[in-house]
């Protein structure tokens, strides 16, 4: 054993917690079965460490030596808290018992515990909000504070939120599981629509002065990144490259004013080449992979863009067919409309504009504000001033963004003074 | 642990409901009561007559009432239950979406509150 001296112990210990605690808590969590008690172990174990590794030096295996603390810790406390509970001790006991050796199988089990804790955190039964910031917090580690700010709650109404999810996966007993194969399929549907919501929230903000809060888009690639590590499957991987090509643009969407600039008018030398060479590389990997779906769909037709040299030189036929068949896997009103747009890039705006309006006679995306973004932007192709200032209004009426507010009255403003 | 299933499905359905259909529905919500009992998760389980039969009762400052009718109007009415013993939320919901019901309604599931009731000797 090392005997080092006191400043090293501390920062030995801080880089442990960052580089560690995640993994340990979700550890933690499947020995103690509760969020609470784990977490107030983990912080035990920690303060132990500083106390104790100063004195006997730092262990071989520092992680084995916290989660036994933890668990110990835990269990001697509530051996203390429930001296006059016998309900209590009977489950204490059990604890005891079924927890013998964790240290037998650390580093697998780590791994296993971390996706149990992503699969409960996300389990259907709990309300979609809750399951969002459930995952940032327990999996991402992020304050309640951090999350309420990116959500534009408070942190009160946010830490309710979270109390009810911990309370319904008690109550109800939602069990620490990773699915079994029968259900994996719907139950890592319900992740990867918790990691996309998060992604979103963070690349395109609902309402407010920033197009973008690069936050919580970085967490969710990394919540990908993580279970891409543990589970590999092909729509994880169409999801991480959809979320990483994205991301490649981030810097080229906004100018300095943080005004829109489209897909068409962004400087692609401002593109991120090393995660679009990921991206596209993760897109071919899941369509290799066989069962693929939405995701992996979506991110081959972003990658499509991104490998074009120029806007001129999109191939939009190929885009065309990958909506076909992102219409098959997810048919949706919206996926109809970007294609809409696809084909008046392929076809011209004739075609598209047929689309577009099919798509509002139905009754369908009228309160949509992209819809009649698109139809006023086709129609001032066309030469159809009149119905493009009607689209271009209506589209203003349906938008909070600023950023996209300004692009809409730029638009307006330009028709308005020919 | 215990969970309670309630089984809520539009009534009007019955009554329009073809009688094959009608025999099909009651096999197969007798092969699933079977199959629970056999793996040992049924407790109790009945089929509710329509909400027309039903009658609510209120107290209220000492009086009773009681009015014709279900406590509430819904779209989808409650038609029967299944009280069941699963392992935990993800075994309650494996059982409950073998319901027959759960294909045409909804199977709402409820942990039973565990505390000290009198029970039959």
């Amino acid at each position: 054993m090392e005997v080092t001296s006191d400043g090293h112990i501390h920062e030995l210990v801080d880089g442990i917690y960052r580089a560690e605690s995640r993994r340990m808590l979700a550890t933690l969590i499947r020995l103690l079965g509760d969020f609470e008690i784990a977490e107030e172990a983990m912080h035990d174990a920690f303060a132990a460490a500083i106390e104790q590794w100063e004195i006997v030096g730092v262990p071989h295996n520092p992680r084995s030596w916290l989660i036994s603390a933890g668990r110990f810790k835990a269990i001697d406390a509530l051996r203390r808290g429930a001296r006059f509970d016998a309900v209590n001790s009977g489950h204490i006991e059990q604890l005891v018992a079924e927890s013998s050796d964790p240290t037998d199988r650390m580093d697998d089990a780590v791994e296993d515990d971390q996706l149990r804790l992503v699969f409960t955190c996300c389990h259907p039964a709990l309300a979609e909000d809750a399951r969002i910031a459930l995952t940032l917090r327990e999996v991402c580690g992020l304050t309640t504070e951090e999350i309420a700010r990116a959500y534009l709650t408070s942190p009160p109404t946010l830490a309710q939120r979270i109390v009810r999810a911990k309370g319904k996966i008690r109550d109800a007993r939602i069990p620490y599981q990773v699915p079994s194969k029968d259900d994996l399929p719907e139950r890592l549907d319900a992740v990867l629509h918790v990691i996309y919501l998060v992604f979103n929230e963070g690349y395109s903000a609902s309402s407010g002065a920033a197009l973008t809060r690069p936050d919580l888009s970085c967490e969710a690639i990394r919540l990908g990144r993580l279970v891409m590590d543990l589970l590999p499957e092909p729509e994880v991987a169409g999801l991480l490259a959809l979320m990483l090509l994205h991301e490649s643009r981030r810097l080229a969407r906004t100018s300095i004013e943080g005004d829109l600039i489209l897909l068409e008018d962004q400087d692609r030398s401002a593109w991120n080449r090393n995660l679009i060479t990921e991206g596209v590389g993760l897109v071919e990997r899941a369509l290799a992979g066989g069962h693929f779906g939405s995701y992996t769909i979506q991110a081959a037709i972003s990658a499509v863009h991104a490998e074009a040299p120029s806007a001129p030189e999109t191939d939009w036929a190929q885009i065309v067919a990958l909506y076909d068949l992102l219409l098959q896997a997810a048919p949706s009103p919206v996926v109809e409309l970007n294609r809409a747009v696809a084909v008046a890039m392929r076809d011209g705006p004739v075609a598209g504009l047929a689309l577009v309006e099919a798509i509002l006679a139905r009754g369908d995306l009228k309160e949509y504000h992209l819809a009649h973004a698109a139809r006023a932007d086709l129609c001032r192709r066309l030469g159809k001033a009149d119905d493009a200032k009607k689209s271009y209004t209506r589209a203003l009426y349906l938008t909070t963004q600023t950023p996209e507010r300004r692009y809409l009255e730029k638009r307006l403003g330009e028709l308005n003074s020919e | 642990m215990k969970y309670l299933c309630l089984i809520y499905s539009d009534e009007s359905q019955w009554r329009t409901m073809p009688k094959e259909e009608m025999g099909k529905m009651s096999a197969d919500y007798f092969a699933f009561t079977e199959g629970i009992i056999r793996s040992g998760n049924f407790i109790a389980g009945n089929p509710l007559q329509p909400t027309n039969t039903a009658t609510t009762v209120r107290v209220r400052n000492g009086k009773l009432s009681a009015t014709d009718g279900p406590f509430a109007e819904t779209k989808e009415q409650l038609g029967g239950y299944y009280l069941i013993d699963a392992k935990d939320l993800n075994h309650a919901i494996q059982i409950a979406a073998k319901i027959p019901g759960s294909l045409v309604g909804s199977i709402e599931v409820r942990p039973i509150q565990e505390m000290e009731m009198p029970q039959p000797k």
